[in-house]
């Protein structure tokens, strides 16, 4: 299949729910649909066929994203999106395990599946949506709420360190990891595209703005400002190994941040399973 | 109501401890995965799965808990597989979420709860009956369960069978409660030939991918069941959905979920209620208790008729749906009832609740929850004393 550049919407309808009433629960000025856009196209880069596709998720405006596609598609408990994928891919291996989830979801009530997804190395793609805040709950901080940034639930600026997602996931042992953001949408597609093919845990840290539950209480109050952060203060991994030190503050690299060839969970079993049958 | 088989099988015995026994059960019944994560007194599940389930090409995860574990096991019979976990209080508190799922998303599966003494982490190596209304009640919201409660080793290894079977008939998870006694305890007992198994799978959809409805409604309630990956692209979720399975928030729609829900256990009480009587015909003195309880009281019930005592021990096979109909008129006509249970008065609600109305009828508890069981003669004695 060729990949129509020029008629990206062309590419999003194919796979939309034709019977799903519209519009979607998202916010004007939302990055999920962006990067809902962006694993679309991936998938269609790769052709990759709707059959083979499971798109699961948690709970939050991110976790919504299944809904509208017309994939097998399962919308789980909050928190739990990483584990219901690690029964899908293990009980059929031969299936695209999709996991959509977001800050909140995945590092905080969902940390334990995380990392031991990463460390179990199991053939799924994470794909979380990083907006630094709870957005479906109103905005209260999340695991990637950075010190002295503002939610409902840190009404004077947050104290607790961040999570660093990529680093947790290379930590834990995911195969891929990687972050992008929604400003960065072909870079988005491409490193979907990566992940999708890759064998093994793969993780993307994806940026994306949240005007409404975050951006509003943090100087940053329109989608457009938030994109313009997300434009400047990124910085491709190649480039930021090439600046000084003093120059790095603030700035947060993008790209593939670790890739490996480990043992890759379901594999290995099969590999146990021809073990114990001989 | 349909009563218990007699043991008719006729291969030679083999000794069998009851957590085994279920994981016979769980094999034969088509279990191919199994997501679980170590707790005693279950662990011997996990543990002879472990070894057992690669042998026959099946799926054995230790998850990193039991949220993950409910999780693992939702996700792998969603795509196609029959799957189980075991677990015990504790962990049976942790995974209530997502059995909450798999009811309102209708996907079949078994959750074996081998009970301990609680609350919190309280006797791992004791036994308890303290789980019944957690298992009935455990989860946020409003829906029926079907538990099943076996009391002996064979009945660990035909009642995991059972489950199984209903699960995928039902499209529901279905609990198997177990005392700590019967998941510890041998007994010699009869495997059945594999050929003679009454084994029932998840009917498939007979109509063409577009015209699927995951949770199309009929008679009887029970919808067929698409596996991801078959060219049945649906969705699933746990809001409250259409038949479609999209989220809805039509009042209509919303109403015609939980009463689906709510019927296809209501009108199939038939199928699935099992009771066993036990000297029923002419007892004045009953006994109502479940699992390793009522083996004491079936003792108990001998040597008083050997008293020449009339008693009789009702027995639930099926806890949940709780026997209301048939319990009623099995207590019909004795005078008093005791109800004999590890716990401080769970079962004796339920039996008082569907007795109210009978007259004359005097209720006896026979509680105990310091972790031993009630032995045939505590039954004896309390049975001499209410006649």
């Amino acid at each position: 299949m060729k990949y129509h550049k020029n008629i990206p919407q062309k590419v999003i309808h194919r796979y939309l729910r034709h019977d799903k009433k519209f519009p979607h629960v998202w916010c004007p000025g939302c990055g999920n649909g962006t990067v809902l856009g962006d694993i679309l196209r991936a998938i269609y880069h790769l052709g990759l066929t709707k059959d083979e596709i499971v798109m699961v998720s948690g709970i939050g405006c991110s976790s919504r994203m299944p809904v509208y596609v017309d994939f097998n598609t399962l919308h789980t408990t909050h928190g739990r999106a990483i584990a219901f994928a690690t029964g899908i891919k293990f009980a059929n291996p031969k299936l695209k395990t999709i996991v959509i989830t977001g800050d909140g979801d995945a590092t905080a009530i969902g940390g334990n599946h995380f990392i031991h997804a990463c460390r179990r190395n199991i053939d799924i793609t994470i794909i979380i949506i990083n907006n630094n805040i709870y957005g479906m709950t109103g905005g209260q901080a999340s695991p990637t709420t950075a010190p002295g940034k503002f939610a409902t639930t840190a009404p004077y600026g947050a104290i607790e360190s961040n999570f660093d997602i990529c680093n947790l996931a290379i930590g834990a042992g995911a195969s891929f990891v990687a972050r992008t953001t929604a400003f960065h949408t072909t870079e988005a597609r491409k490193l979907f595209e990566k992940a999708f093919m890759k064998k093994g845990c793969s993780v993307i840290d994806v940026i994306t703005q949240c005007p409404v539950a975050y951006g509003k209480r943090n100087n940053l109050s329109t989608a457009v400002q938030m994109l313009k952060w997300q434009k400047e203060q990124t910085i491709p991994k190649a480039a930021y190994d090439k600046i000084p030190e003093e120059k790095r503050k603030g700035k947060v690299i993008r790209g593939i941040l670790h890739e490996d060839d480990k043992n890759e969970f379901t594999a290995e079993y099969q590999k146990l399973i021809e073990k114990v049958q001989k | 109501m349909s009563t218990v088989k007699k043991n008719n099988y006729t291969k030679t015995p083999v000794l069998m401890q009851g957590n085994e026994a279920v994981v016979q059960g769980a094999l034969d019944a088509g279990l191919t995965f199994f997501g679980g994560y170590p707790i005693t007194p279950s662990t011997e599940i996990a543990e002879i799965l472990s070894a057992e389930l690669p042998k026959i090409g099946g799926r054995f995860i230790q998850m990193e808990d039991e949220l993950g574990s409910m999780a693992s096991i939702i996700g792998a019979s969603i795509a196609g597989r029959k799957s189980m976990t075991a677990t015990s209080g504790p962990g049976f508190s942790l995974m209530q979420e997502n059995i909450g799922f798999a009811m309102m998303t209708e996907v079949p599966c078994v959750v074996v709860n081998v009970q301990r003494g609680g609350p919190s982490t309280g006797l791992p190596t004791s036994p308890s009956q303290g789980d019944l209304m957690q298992a009935r009640w455990g989860t946020h919201g409003d829906h029926p369960v079907i538990a099943l409660y076996p009391d002996s080793i064979l009945e660990c290894y035909a009642l995991t069978i059972r489950a199984f079977n209903l699960a995928e008939k039902y499209r529901t998870p279905v609990i198997l409660l177990m005392d700590e006694v019967l998941g510890h305890m041998r007994e010699s007992i009869i495997l059945p030939p594999k050929d003679q198994l009454n084994i029932i799978n998840r009917i498939p959809p007979n109509v063409p991918p577009e015209w699927y409805r995951h949770y199309k409604n009929n008679p009887k309630y029970i919808s067929p069941l698409a596996n991801f990956g078959e060219g049945y692209r649906f969705h699933i979720t746990g809001l409250t959905h259409d038949e479609k399975g999209f989220p809805t928030q039509k009042l209509d729609e919303i109403q015609a979920k939980m009463d689906k829900l709510q019927n296809k256990i209501k009108d199939n009480l038939d199928d699935l209620i099992q009771i066993e009587d036990f000297y029923m015909e002419d007892a004045e003195v009953a006994i109502f208790a479940a699992g390793i309880v009522a083996r004491s009281a079936k003792e108990a019930v001998k040597q008083a008729r050997a008293k020449g005592i009339k008693a009789g021990l009702v027995r639930p096979l099926t806890i949940w749906p709780f026997p209301d109909h048939d319990v009623e008129t099995m207590l019909e006509t004795s005078k008093s009832i005791i109800v004999a249970e590890l716990n401080q008065g769970q079962m004796i609600n339920e039996v008082k609740r569907v007795t109210s109305h009978l007259p004359h009828k005097k209720f006896h508890k026979l509680q105990k929850y310091n972790g031993e069981l009630i032995t045939p003669e505590e039954i004896l004695k309390k049975i001499t004393e209410v006649k």
